[in-house]
C-alpha cells in the first residue's frame, strides 16, 4: 500500500511525460512532411 | 510572343504566374521578408527537394526555402529588396522550373482552418489515450482484486484523470450534440454525449459511496474509439481539400489595368469596375466580362462553353470571364464587375441547383434516427422494470446506466468512418480525391451517369486525324511555321513533327487567321481556308473536325484534319459502366455535330448538344425527379450548376476552379479509369459499412440482455467495447486486401481488350 503512494504518481507522471512529448512533436511540426523526413536522412549535410 | 529563340519553344506552354500575380499572392513575413508557397505536382523523392531547395538557396534574393513532400509544396522565404534592388519573384518560380522541369503553381495562401480543427482533434486523442490507458491500468487492478480502501483511492486516482479528459476530448461530441438537439434532430453524439456524462456521474456517485463498479474506463476508453473515428473523418476530408487547393488556378488574381492617362497598373480583381479598360496579354484568362475595344484573338472558350474549336474575337465582341485569348493583344473595356460577370451568373444556378447533397442525410445520421430513441426506450424501460418489480431504485439506475454503456454506439461510431477512410486512400493512391464519406454513399446509389464532352471524354486537345497522308516535306514545313504559334492546332502540328524543319526567318501571326511567312520563294501560309487560298470559296460546313491549311503563293499544299483527342480508355469506360448496368450519357455545350460523332465513336445513345449551363443542370434535375439517381462527370464552368444538380459529381483536375470545387470527387491522372473504380469502390465501402452495421448491430443483441438483466460489470463493458470495436477495424481493413486482389486479377483481364479498343480509336 505505502508503495502505491510513490508508484503511481511516478507511473502518471512518465505517462504525462510522453504525451507532453508527443503534443510538443506536433506542435513543433514533426508531423507536416512524414514523406520527406524519410528521404531528408539520407541527405548529407553541407559542410558549413 | 511569336519570338524562336532555339530551347524557347518547350517552355512556351508554359504559363508562368506574373510577377504582380506573385507580389499579391505573397505574404509579409516581417523585416523586409515576404513568403510564397507554391505547389509542385510532380516532387516525388529526395532528389527533386534536394534539386529545388539548392537551386532556391543559390538565389541571392532568397532567405529559406523548405520542400513539404506530402503536401507537394514549397515554401519560399524572400527577402523584398537585395541591395537597392527589387527582386522579382519570378525568377523563383523559373528557378524551380529550371532545375527541375517541374511546373510551379501559385497556391493560394489563405490560413485553413481544417489544419487547425486537424491538430485539435489529434490533440484530443492523445490525451484522451493517455487517460485511457491509466485507468484501464488502475480498472485492471481492482478487477483483479484490491482490497477497499486501494479500490477507492484507484477510483479517486480514475476521477480526476477522467473528468479533465472528458471536458477536452468531449466537447465534440457535446457541441454536435447540442446543435442537433437545438434544431429539434437527434444524431449520434446524442446518445454517446448522454453515455459518457451519466456513466461518468454514476461513477462518481459510486466512488463517493465506496461503490465497488465504476465505470470511468469505459467512459474514457469509449471517448478515446469515438474521438479516433472522428479524426480519421476528417483527415480525409482535409487531405483532399489540401490536394485540390493545391492545384493551378484557373482565375486570375488580378489583371493589367490601363487609366485614362495611359499608365498601367496591376490590380487585384475584386478591384477592377466597370468601365475599366483592361490589357489582356496572349496567353492570359479574360479576369471579368467585358468587351474588345481595339486588337483580335483566337479565344479558347472550351473551359466557359465547352466549345473545342478557338473562337475568333474582333473589336466590338463580347468575352466572358475564364477565357484565354491565344494569339493577340487584346484591350477590353469590362462590362462588369468580377463578381457580377458570367461565373457569378453560374454560382446563382448552382446554388438553386444544390440537389442531392443537401438532401441527402448519411448513413450514421439515418441509422442514429432509429439507434438513439431506440435505446433511451430500453434504458427508460429497464430503469422502471427493476424500479417497480425489484423494488430497489438505485440498482434501477446502475442497470439503466449499464444498457447506456453497453449500447452505446462505440462500434457504430467506427463503422462508418473507418471504411470510408481505408476508401478513401485506396482512391488517394490511385489518384482520386474525396471530398467527403457522404459522397462515397452516394457514388454508390447510381444508376445512370452523364459525361460532358470537352476536357471530360477528350482532352480537350486536337490531334492530328491523318498525319501519314501529307508530305512529310509539307508536314515539316507546316510545323515550322506553327512553332510560331500559341494557338492549338498549330502546338499539335508542331507536337507531331519531327526531323529538320526549314527555318523562317520572319512570321507574322494574324489573330483569328493564321500565320505568314515571307520568303524568297514567295509566302507561306497556314490557317483557314479563307485565309490560306484567299481565292478559294470560303464554305462554313458544320464539320466536326477542325482544319488547317498550308499554302504557297495561295495555292493548298496540304490540308491538315484535326479532331479532339480522346481521353485514354474512353471507350473502355463507357463499356465498363454499361456492363456494370449503368446508363451513360453526353451533355456537351459544343456544336450537335461535334457531338454527334463523339458518341457514335463511343457508342453512347443518349446525347445533347449545344446546351447552355442551365440546360444541363436542368436535364440532370428533371432525371432525378424521374427517380434516377445521376453521376455527373465534368469539368468546365459551364458543367458546374449540372455537378451541384446532380446526385454526385466528379470532375478531372483539369477542370475549371469553379468545377474541382463543387465535384465530390477529382481525379488527378488522366484516364477516365477513375470514373468506374471510384464506382467500384464507393459500393464495396458500402457494403462493408452495411456488414460494419450488423456486426455492431449483432454484438448488442448479446450484450443488451446481459446487461438488462443486471450482470454487466465494468469488465465485462470494458471487454466487450473493445472487442466489438476491433471487429469493426478489422472488418474495415479487409478493403484493402480485397481491392489488392480484384485489381490485379482484373488489370490481367483487362489487356487484351483494352488494346482493340484504343486501335479503334486512333
Amino acid at each position: 500500500m505505502n508503495m502505491l503512494i510513490y508508484l503511481i504518481p511516478i507511473a502518471l507522471f512518465l505517462g504525462g511525460l510522453g504525451l507532453l512529448a508527443f503534443l510538443w512533436s506536433l506542435k513543433s511540426g514533426q508531423y507536416e512532411d512524414l514523406d520527406g523526413a524519410a528521404w531528408r536522412i539520407l541527405e548529407e549535410d553541407p559542410p558549413e | 510572343m511569336s519570338c524562336c529563340a532555339p530551347g524557347t519553344e518547350g517552355s512556351l506552354g508554359r504559363s508562368l504566374p506574373s510577377s504582380d500575380e506573385l507580389v499579391l499572392s505573397s505574404r509579409a513575413v516581417g523585416a523586409g521578408l515576404r513568403q510564397t508557397d507554391l505547389s509542385v505536382p510532380q516532387v516525388h523523392c529526395g532528389t527533386c527537394i534536394t534539386t529545388i531547395e539548392r537551386a532556391l538557396k543559390a538565389l541571392p534574393a532568397v532567405e529559406r526555402a523548405r520542400v513539404n513532400l506530402s503536401t507537394k509544396r514549397v515554401s519560399v522565404v524572400w527577402r523584398e529588396k537585395v541591395g537597392a534592388e527589387l527582386t522579382d519573384p519570378v525568377t523563383l518560380v523559373r528557378a524551380i522550373i529550371d532545375a527541375t522541369g517541374y511546373d510551379a503553381h501559385l497556391f493560394s495562401n489563405v490560413e485553413d482552418t481544417g489544419g487547425r480543427l486537424q491538430r485539435e482533434f489529434i490533440r484530443a486523442v492523445a490525451v484522451s489515450g493517455f487517460a485511457a490507458a491509466n485507468i484501464m491500468l488502475l480498472s485492471v487492478s481492482v478487477w483483479s482484486g484490491a482490497d477497499a480502501a486501494t479500490r477507492d483511492l484507484f477510483h479517486w486516482i480514475s476521477a480526476m484523470i477522467a473528468a479533465p479528459a472528458l471536458i477536452y476530448g468531449g466537447r465534440f461530441f457535446y457541441q454536435s450534440a447540442w446543435q442537433a438537439l437545438r434544431r429539434g434532430r437527434t444524431n449520434m453524439d446524442v446518445p454517446i454525449a448522454l453515455a459518457i456524462t451519466l456513466s461518468y456521474a454514476v461513477s462518481l456517485w459510486e466512488t463517493m459511496h465506496h461503490g465497488e463498479h465504476a465505470w470511468f474506463d469505459a467512459t474514457v476508453s469509449l471517448l478515446f474509439f469515438l474521438l479516433i473515428g472522428r479524426t480519421l473523418d476528417h483527415i480525409m476530408r482535409d487531405r483532399a481539400r489540401a490536394a485540390i487547393s493545391g492545384l493551378a488556378r484557373l482565375s486570375p488574381r488580378g489583371a493589367m489595368v490601363i487609366s485614362t492617362d495611359g499608365s498601367r497598373e496591376y490590380r487585384a480583381i475584386e478591384e477592377i469596375a466597370p468601365g475599366d479598360r483592361i490589357a489582356i496579354a496572349v496567353g492570359e484568362r479574360v479576369p471579368v466580362d467585358g468587351i474588345v475595344e481595339s486588337g483580335a484573338s483566337d479565344m479558347d472558350v472550351s473551359i466557359v462553353n465547352g466549345e473545342s474549336a478557338p473562337r475568333p474575337i474582333k473589336a466590338g465582341d463580347t468575352v466572358q470571364a475564364g477565357t484565354l485569348s491565344l494569339t493577340g493583344m487584346l484591350v477590353l473595356k469590362a462590362t462588369a464587375a468580377a463578381r457580377d460577370s458570367f461565373l457569378s451568373e453560374i454560382i446563382a444556378l448552382m446554388e438553386a441547383a444544390e440537389g442531392g447533397r443537401a438532401r441527402y442525410r448519411r448513413i450514421a445520421d439515418r441509422a442514429a434516427q432509429y439507434y438513439s430513441p431506440a435505446v433511451h426506450l430500453l434504458a427508460l424501460a429497464a430503469f422502471l422494470f427493476w424500479g417497480f418489480i425489484g423494488g430497489d431504485w438505485k440498482q434501477a439506475i446502475l442497470i439503466a446506466i449499464a444498457v447506456l454503456i453497453i449500447t452505446c454506439p462505440c462500434a457504430l461510431g467506427l463503422a462508418v468512418p473507418v471504411v470510408q477512410v481505408v476508401a478513401a486512400g485506396r482512391l488517394f493512391k490511385n489518384g482520386i480525391m474525396v471530398k467527403d464519406g457522404s459522397a462515397m454513399e452516394r457514388l454508390a446509389e447510381i444508376d445512370s451517369v452523364l459525361f460532358d464532352k470537352t476536357g471530360t471524354l477528350t482532352l480537350g486537345r486536337p490531334k492530328l486525324v491523318d498525319a501519314g497522308k501529307a508530305a512529310p516535306h509539307h508536314l515539316a514545313l507546316a510545323a515550322s511555321l506553327a512553332a510560331h504559334s500559341r494557338h492549338p492546332l498549330s502546338r499539335a502540328l508542331y507536337d507531331i513533327a519531327s526531323g529538320p524543319m526549314p527555318v523562317f526567318d520572319e512570321v507574322v501571326e494574324l489573330p483569328g487567321k493564321g500565320l505568314e511567312a515571307r520568303t524568297v520563294n514567295g509566302i507561306y501560309r497556314l490557317g483557314n481556308r479563307r485565309f490560306a487560298c484567299e481565292t478559294a470559296s470560303f464554305d462554313p460546313s458544320a464539320d466536326s473536325t477542325l482544319e488547317v491549311v498550308l499554302s504557297h503563293n495561295g495555292e493548298e499544299l496540304a490540308c491538315f484534319r484535326f479532331e479532339d483527342e480522346l481521353r485514354p480508355d474512353a471507350r473502355a469506360v463507357v463499356d465498363d459502366l454499361s456492363a456494370q448496368g449503368l446508363a451513360s450519357g453526353i451533355l456537351s455545350g459544343d456544336r450537335t455535330s461535334a457531338v454527334r460523332s463523339l458518341a457514335s465513336r463511343l457508342g453512347v445513345d443518349h446525347w445533347r448538344g449545344e446546351l447552355t449551363p442551365k440546360d444541363k443542370a436542368e436535364f440532370c434535375r428533371s432525371l432525378t425527379e424521374k427517380g434516377h439517381k445521376v453521376l455527373m462527370v465534368g469539368d468546365g464552368i459551364n458543367d458546374a450548376p449540372a455537378l451541384a444538380a446532380a446526385h454526385v459529381s466528379i470532375a478531372p483536375a483539369t477542370a475549371a476552379d469553379i468545377g474541382r470545387q463543387t465535384a465530390d470527387f477529382v481525379f488527378m491522372h488522366e484516364s477516365l479509369d477513375a470514373v468506374p473504380l471510384a464506382i467500384d469502390i464507393s459500393r464495396r465501402a458500402g457494403r462493408l459499412i452495411r456488414q460494419n452495421f450488423a456486426l455492431a448491430i449483432g454484438y448488442n443483441m448479446i450484450a443488451v440482455p446481459i446487461a438488462l438483466a443486471g450482470y454487466a460489470t465494468p469488465l465485462i463493458a470494458a471487454i466487450a467495447m473493445s472487442t466489438s470495436s476491433i471487429i469493426v477495424v478489422a472488418n474495415a481493413l479487409r478493403l484493402n486486401r480485397l481491392g489488392n486482389a480484384q485489381k490485379t486479377a482484373s488489370a490481367g483481364a483487362e489487356i487484351n481488350p483494352a488494346h482493340p479498343g484504343e486501335a479503334r480509336l486512333a
